[in-house]
């Protein structure tokens, strides 16, 4: 249709303002849909970061709490379970594995995890995925190691390669274990959950170099609550326990017996609904960011607003021009309103490529810095409806000029006003 | 037969451009026949601009007969008074005339775009739309490369003028009209303007309506009429005219 042409030829004249135009709803749509998939990745790789556990045990604490540093090793427990509890729910007839983790040390910044063989065998993430070595093994007995995918990248470390452990948590710590190494037995494949940044060694050797440690003349060392060296190798006391339970269904009996029954205060968690509220607490943020990307949306379409309004004065002439050789009223508002959709569809398509090559782009660094990995797939449900929305308000404050200018010509004719 | 050689005929026409508005144009009868050239003449602000809107089918008179090429334009709807006006009419404004965005040729070729009746006449003896635009500004003197790939915009008024006239007579429109053309021109090439005009006309076969307040162009015309002669709402309204000037 010649109209269509007139307003592409139009657009194209005034490339500068419409471009910038264009920009700026091309910036809303990549803020509002980064969002989203930002917010996709996170639920995504947030919800998958433990499965196939049905309980986690920790002292006394807030649930929130237990979850974040026996699974995010985010924060540090404010007390541990002695091995005594352990072995009691352990030998619990409806307990089918409890994997004991110790979370009191470090390599360089990196948490280094306690556990035993149990671990790799039972650990589940995302939808039951079991832990897989990419080089070596699982470490075995003494000094071993092995480390998350993320920490043998970011370290440039190999199976056979030598680490020090530092007490106590973060990037600087004073006090290490420098006399006893721990060499890397093997290197686990990413699984994009914080297993990735954590180095894992067997329970008996940590105890025995806290031992060790112990017995030397160092002088105080502050974090030595988190492990209360009583008895041999191996009986020091836990942070965290993960429990797999024979039944799903006697978990939470399970849960109400470890709170309230047992001789330590100790706390029972289900992974699964604890990750729920926490991400229910971090969906408020999201929010915020989407309310915040709605209004440069808003912005965006106000600019185009105010790119039309002004122009339309100036064109009221060219309106005169096109109605004398025998365009329709109607032209004239699909000339218009064929701009204003044009613009909108061209940010949006904007918009959409370039969240795409940003994720293309960004997808690396998101998954090393923050562990968080965007999946690269077809835009969704809710990503469609955003950009319907968005193209939608572009159309409505396209109809504004539009109208005004059909009201115009049908007013003005072929006079022309200067 | 009178049908086949008047090109316009108006009888008791009235009109306002609002309904509560007072009435601009009052006109008993107006005859103009085919081929004629009419130098339409009268001050500013008395109605010139209105009649010619009225007659492009633009505007409707509220009351009165109104026939342009022996069609009664009351009887059309808006859209078949648009198309008519694509069909059969050419117009010339006083400046401004083109398109900013479009090129020399694009802006010639516009009514085609719009009229497929002009089209097929523009396409009868030449193979492109682009061939005969280049034909007609040739014989406007226009068809320079250096005026072809300009920037319209950046063409003095009187190159302006004659793109516009071309685009006027794309397509050989029965009727051709122009509304002040040469008001921004100076005088040699008000006169150089309007013999191109007549010469094209003339090739075309069309009438031309031509509107002016300067009276030093009546000359080449055959026929003057004066504006304040044929409208009567005009003597109505000069008082209220100069009451407010
Ligand atoms: N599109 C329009 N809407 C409303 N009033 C108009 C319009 N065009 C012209 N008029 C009014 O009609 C009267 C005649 O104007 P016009 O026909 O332009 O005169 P001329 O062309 O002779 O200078 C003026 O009072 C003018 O304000
Ligand atoms: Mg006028």
């Amino acid at each position: 249709m010649a109209i269509l042409g007139l307003a592409i030829k139009s657009f194209r004249n005034r490339k500068f303002t419409t471009g910038l135009t264009v920009l700026s709803i091309a910036l809303s749509v990549i803020l509002l849909l980064g969002i989203e998939k930002i917010r996709q990745g996170a639920e995504a790789s947030f919800t998958s970061t433990i499965s196939g556990t049905d309980l986690i045990v920790g002292a006394r604490s807030s649930p929130v709490q237990l979850l974040l540093y026996s699974v995010f090793h985010i924060g540090n427990p404010t007390n541990n379970i002695s091995r005594h509890s352990y072995e009691e729910i352990n030998d619990h007839p409806q307990v089918e594995w409890a994997i004991p983790l110790s979370l009191g040390d470090s390599h360089k910044g990196y948490r280094v995890v306690g556990t035993t063989a149990k671990f790799y065998q039972h650990y589940r993430f995302a939808r039951g995925q079991q832990l897989q070595l990419e080089q070596g093994q699982w470490f075995s007995s003494g000094y071993e190691a092995a480390i998350g995918a993320e920490v043998a990248a970011a370290l440039g470390y190999n199976p056979g390669d030598q680490i020090i452990i530092a007490h106590g948590s973060g990037d600087e710590s004073f006090i290490t274990h420098k006399d006893k190494p721990f060499r890397i037995a093997g290197i686990l494949k990413r699984t994009g959950t914080p297993v990735d940044r954590a180095v894992y060694v067997g329970l008996k050797s940590i105890d025995a170099i806290h031992q060790d440690f112990g017995g030397d003349a160092h002088g105080h060392d502050p974090l030595m609550a988190h492990h209360d060296h009583v008895g041999e190798s191996g009986q020091g006391s836990l942070s965290a326990i993960l429990l797999g339970l024979k039944s799903r269904g006697a978990a939470l009996s399970m849960q109400r017996s470890i709170n309230e029954d047992g001789h330590e205060p100790l706390t029972a968690i289900m992974p699964g609904v604890v990750l729920l509220e926490v991400w229910q607490m971090m969906g408020v943020v999201k929010q915020i960011l989407m309310v915040v990307s709605g209004f440069v949306v808003v912005v965006g379409l106000f600019s185009m607003l105010i790119i039309l309004m002004t122009s339309l004065n100036e064109r009221r002439r060219e309106m005169a021009i096109l109605r004398s050789v025998g365009a329709r009223p109607v032209h004239v508002f699909v000339l218009i309103m064929g701009e204003s959709v044009f613009l909108t569809l061209l940010a949006i398509g904007l918009g959409f490529s370039m969240v795409y090559g940003l994720m293309v782009l960004l997808q690396p660094w998101l998954e090393s810095a923050f562990g968080l990995y965007v999946p690269i797939n077809w835009p969704n449900t809710t990503e469609l409806i955003l950009l319907m929305i968005i193209a939608l308000c572009g159309f409505v404050v396209g109809l504004i000029p539009s109208i005004r200018i059909y009201r115009y010509s049908l007013a003005d004719g072929m006079t022309i006003k200067v | 037969m009178p049908e086949e050689t008047s090109v316009i005929e108006i009888a008791d026409l009235r009109f306002a451009w609002k309904k509560e508005a007072q009435t601009v144009l009052k006109i008993a009868s107006l005859q103009v026949n085919r081929g004629e050239r009419v130098f339409l003449r009268g001050p500013s602000g008395s109605g010139k601009s209105t009649l010619l809107n009225l007659l492009a089918g633009v505007a409707t008179p509220q009351s009165g007969m109104l026939k342009v090429l022996g069609q009664e334009l009351n009887a059309l709807g808006s859209a078949q008074r648009d198309h008519f006006r694509a069909h059969h009419i050419g117009f010339i404004f006083q400046m401004f005339n083109l398109i900013p965005y479009l090129s020399v040729v694009e802006n010639v070729i516009l009514p085609c775009q719009f009229s497929s009746k002009r089209k097929h006449k523009a396409l009868a003896q030449v193979d492109s739309l682009e061939q005969e635009a280049i034909r007609l500004l040739d014989h406007l003197d226009m068809a320079h490369s250096d005026v072809l790939h300009k920037p319209v915009n950046e063409l003095s008024v009187g190159q302006q003028q004659r793109i516009a006239a071309a685009r006027a007579l794309i397509g050989a429109p029965e009727l051709v009209i122009a509304d002040e053309p040469t008001s921004s021109l100076d005088a040699d090439r008000c006169t150089a303007f309007i013999d191109l005009l007549f010469r094209e006309c003339d090739n075309a076969n069309a009438t031309l309506i031509f509107v002016s307040h300067d009276n030093s162009l009546v000359a080449p015309f055959e026929r003057t009429i004066e504006f304040h002669e044929l409208n009567s709402a005009v003597s109505d309204n000069l008082p209220m005219l100069h009451a407010v000037s």
